[in-house]
């Protein structure tokens, strides 16, 4: 490749390679579970949960319900979008309150 | 009064209630299964007629009672579209998971010998719960607090204002068997080791 090329080859590589960076930009961005607060659920069963579905150690699972406790939120699993959704069901099953977004939303 | 679950060998757990309060259960437990499966999902008004009478998978909207709404939150608060598919795909399957669990506490009462119309006041239920029952337990108490929590409005830091309330308030009494629950619940996570 040289610096120097013919205007019409960029104009057809510029919207292509823009795509590219798009795509690589999208799958380098997971998505994620969030758990918020609510004025029901005990402490201790929170933290159940987190060690029986995820199978955090309870330090983990201690620190991110600290998080939801007190920050209003936590991140708590990572993944791809139908990953979340399965976590995202499971905590509704648990009757946390949970949703998943984009991990930089 | 119980005195809460205690830890089973073999790593369930195990409750003495009294025949009042394993009536209270069954009663609570009971108006569960039954609001989970009353309010029918309706089909979205948006939709093509046709397509609409052919869409049985199930609702696309929040549910409109509070408690429903709590039980099924909306896993998508952004996108409207992506939170309609979501809630199409799983609603109803955890409506029946929680709908089982509900049914459950109520199969493991009697069959521990709460009767079907509880006369006499000296009966006591011993409940014995392997882990996986115990599990379904918990969810199913879960399931019922955050339905007293939300009909009752209950929210963060609001402990003093209950504790004030005058005996004479129906929702006094609410709140002491959503106290009672809870500690029914904190018991039992204990005993399973949490």
């Amino acid at each position: 490749m040289t610096l120097v090329s013919a205007p019409s080859p960029v104009e057809v590589d510029q919207p292509a390679s823009a795509e590219l960076v798009d795509d690589e930009t999208h799958l380098a961005r997971p998505w994620v579970t969030i758990v918020w607060n609510d004025p029901v659920n005990l402490m201790s069963y929170v933290t159940f949960v987190f060690i029986t579905y995820f199978g955090y150690d309870k330090k983990k699972a201690e620190k991110l319900m600290m998080e939801v406790h007190q920050d209003g939120r936590s991140v708590v699993s990572t993944g791809s979008r139908e990953e979340m959704e399965r976590d995202v069901q499971a905590m509704h099953e648990y009757g946390l309150w949970a949703t998943l977004q984009k991990a930089d939303a | 009064m119980t005195a809460g679950f205690e830890r089973a060998k073999g790593g369930g757990a195990v409750i003495s209630l009294s025949g009042f309060e394993a009536d209270l259960l069954r009663s609570l437990e009971s108006q569960l299964v039954e609001l989970l499966r009353n309010e029918v999902a309706a089909p979205r008004d948006d939709a093509d007629p046709l397509e609409a009478l052919l869409d049985f998978s199930g609702p696309t909207t929040e549910p409109e009672d509070p408690v429903l709404a709590r039980l099924f939150p909306t896993a998508y608060p952004e996108d409207e579209e992506a939170a309609g598919e979501f809630r199409r795909f799983t609603e109803g399957s955890l409506r029946d998971s929680k709908a089982r669990n509900a049914a459950l506490v109520i199969d493991q009462l009697e069959e521990s010998g709460l009767p079907p119309l509880l006369e006499e006041d000296d009966t006591w239920v011993d409940v014995e719960l392997d882990a996986g029952s115990a599990h379904a337990w918990l969810r199913s108490l879960t399931d019922v607090r955050l339905a007293l929590a939300t009909r009752l409005g209950i929210e963060d830091g609001d402990e003093d204002y209950w504790e004030q309330l005058d005996d004479e308030d129906p929702r006094s009494h609410v709140h002491d068997i959503y106290e009672w629950l809870g500690f029914l619940q904190e018991t039992l996570v204990r005993a399973l080791g949490g």
